[in-house]
């Protein structure tokens, strides 16, 4: 796979996609937003430096989830009252994008699934049952949380984001569902919760004493 | 991460561990979880602060009346719990009050920049390595926590102990969550030796965990503390109990045991050849015998390797005695078997009904007699008041003995009963701290607390 290059249109850096079907980069250089329009990129505004965080998680860490390896390529990070969290785009080596949410320490990988007919926000409640893929959900807890920034490949458009909510559901057996109101439209992700070890993650970030 | 500047080769800077200083008292406040902390407890001037805060404000001031509490594994003290090195970064003392009387217990919160945070608990020398659950459990008997009689979590039952309000009077270092001293949850525990699930309810959210009992030894070897840990009181409440062998184990063996036994009884049974060698009635009268009244009978031969005889005494007594000095005499060594055997049988009527005592039958197994030929030397005693008596001998060689299959299996059962009882005793210590404690035996201090 050929990686398409191109130059910042704000300070001229040079700008590799990681992932062919990435719809915005952040330049790493002056931290301009860019998205990817039919001739060039386009700059759509700048993100402001993300709080310092102890992510052992870092662009381009490598691990292993379900036999097939991935690479991080991006991230959203969004603050919510428990502190932040950063749902890490992460490109499978078939082609596929998926999500690595980090909280606490905790992983989950998951996936954008395409089911119809998803509930409103405000018509979902703690205790409330879903059935997606056969699986069976409970609603766990509802998130208000705030957008806090971008960085890196993503698989659309997101900057001018404010306050979102999310509803994550729980399955049997570590499996997890969140609902995403981030866009007038819910998108849902279906996935389950990993452990740190069996990622098998490499390139992590280093932390000062371990 | 890298704000404004290329990445160069080096790479981004690594996170450091912060070094502060209390805004209330200005003692050292070191961050060492790189930005993971909600609070950080002051250790000088009990405060406790924002550790999000770059100016770490103070969020609540408590007051503990002794001065005391310390943790037993100092904060910044790393060990090695499941091949990660933990550091200890956070110490609170939380305590239950049951009847009036506070319980106090201790946790700690460790922190692996990679893993995330674990936490300790010690309660009297009694140790738990607690994690938060991933897989939500279900409970039993109950829609919410603190109410169900069990829970389940991954595919295992977890039978209910007790539910208690934990209170928190003491915090000191980092907290990923808001700690708060007053703060209150009701914690339901339900155990399954050696773990234990616990969940936390505030008014706000609903917190399960897993603690997995450990030994204060395993947790001074761990963080190689000095001296040894303090002494375990009691029994507690997920302690696995100190019998190496599972109490089902060693019945399973047992029974394994007894099937062997009853194989063996039926295979020696089946090869045992229950030869009869002799067989004689006799009639005896008072008037015939005079002074002396033994007698020899013919020869006969126990043939094959030295094997068992049984003689079997049968007497015609009713209400009456009957006594026979037997001596079984080998013809050619003149080696002798002296034994006397009573056959008694009486039987009447009393206010209960019928009654009957003794028989008028008796066997007796003489053990490894050899081949060769021999005779019995026969002498009765008969009961005076009987004039004549009928009775008959019965020999029979190499019967098998089934009566020690019944002695070995009584000695082995004695393993599993002591185990059993040792276990039970156990079971019953740790759930006499429950809240379903085992009900009193009389003549013991009866003090059952579900009665108010």
């Amino acid at each position: 796979m050929t990686q398409p290059a191109a130059n910042c249109p704000n300070c001229g850096a040079r700008i590799v996609f990681k992932w062919s079907s990435s719809v915005q980069t952040v330049c790493e250089y002056c931290k301009s937003i860019l998205v990817r329009t039919d001739a060039d990129l386009k700059k759509v505004g700048r993100v402001a430096d993300l709080p310092p965080d102890g992510s052992p998680i870092q662009l381009s860490t490598e691990g292993i989830y379900r036999n097939k390896s991935f690479v991080v390529v991006g991230r959203i990070v969004y603050e919510y009252d428990q502190g932040a969290w950063s749902e890490w785009h992460v490109m499978m080596n078939d082609g596929a994008s998926a999500w690595l949410s980090e909280a606490q320490q905790e992983y989950a990988v998951s996936f954008s699934s395409t089911t119809p007919n998803l509930p409103a926000a405000a018509k979902v409640e703690i205790g409330h049952e879903f059935t997606w893929n056969g699986q069976r959900y409970t609603v766990s807890v509802i998130t208000p949380a705030h957008y806090r920034g971008v960085q890196g490949e993503l698989p659309f458009q997101y900057w001018d984001k404010s306050d979102v909510t999310f509803i994550d559901l729980r399955g049997e057996t570590g499996r997890f569902a969140t609902l995403d109101y981030s866009d007038p439209e819910p998108a849902l992700y279906l996935g389950e919760f990993v452990e740190f070890e069996d990622l098998k993650l490499k390139n992590l970030r280093r932390f000062e004493g371990w | 991460m890298s704000a404004g500047k290329p990445p160069l080769s080096g790479g981004p800077p690594r996170p450091q561990v912060k070094a502060l200083q209390c805004p209330k008292c200005g003692a050292a406040i070191v961050l060492r979880t790189f930005g993971q902390a909600e609070t950080v407890a002051c250790g000088s001037c009990r405060a406790i602060l924002d550790a999000k805060d770059p100016n770490l404000a103070i969020l609540q001031q408590f007051e503990i009346e002794t001065s005391d509490i310390r943790p037993l594994i100092p904060l910044g003290t790393r060990g090695k719990l499941h091949g990660t090195d933990y550091e200890v970064i956070g110490f609170e003392r939380r305590h239950a009050t049951v009847e009036g009387i506070p319980y106090p217990w201790h946790e700690y919160v460790l922190f692996n920049p990679y893993k995330g945070f674990r936490y300790l608990s010690e309660y009297n020398g009694h140790w738990n390595d607690i994690t938060i659950c991933k897989d939500l459990p279900s409970v039993e008997g109950g829609f919410s926590a603190g109410s169900g009689s069990a829970a389940n979590w991954v595919g295992e039952t977890y039978k209910h102990f007790q539910t208690t309000e934990a209170n928190t009077d003491f915090v000191l270092g980092e907290f990923p969550w808001r700690v708060r001293v007053g703060e209150r949850a009701t914690v339901t525990d339900y155990v399954h030796p050696p773990r234990v699930l616990s969940s936390e309810k505030t008014d706000k959210e609903v917190t399960w965990s897993i603690g997995e009992y450990m030994y204060g030894r395993e947790i001074w070897d761990a963080f190689r503390l000095p001296g040894s840990p303090p002494e375990a009181e009691g029994v507690y409440e997920n302690q696995p109990s100190p019998l190496t062998t599972n109490v089902q184990g060693i019945w399973m063996a047992f029974a394994a045991f007894a099937v062997f036994l009853l194989a063996m009884m039926i295979g020696f049974d089946l090869l045992a050849k229950k030869e009869a060698v002799f067989q004689q009635t006799y009639h005896w009268e008072r008037a015939k015998t005079a002074g002396e009244s033994s007698f020899v009978t013919d020869n006969f031969e126990l043939k094959g390797h030295p094997s068992t005889v049984e003689l079997k005494t049968w007497a015609a007594v009713s209400n009456q005695w009957m006594y026979l000095n037997y001596a079984l005499i080998n013809q050619d060594t003149g080696q002798a078997w002296d034994f006397g055997r009573e056959v008694s049988y009486y039987q009447g009527y009393d206010s209960d009904g019928s009654w009957s005592e003794g028989s008028r039958d008796d066997t007796v197994v003489i053990p490894s007699v050899p081949p060769g030929q021999y005779y019995l030397r026969i002498e009765p005693e008969v009961d005076p008041a009987v004039s004549a008596i009928s009775y008959s001998v019965q020999l029979t060689r190499d019967v098998p003995v089934l009566g020690i299959y019944g002695i070995a299996l009584l000695a082995l059962l004695v393993p599993p009963l002591l185990v059993s009882l040792r276990w039970y005793t156990f079971e019953r210590s740790r759930w006499s701290e429950s809240d379903h404690p085992p009900v009193q035996i009389s003549g013991l201090t009866a003090s059952s607390e579900d009665d108010d």
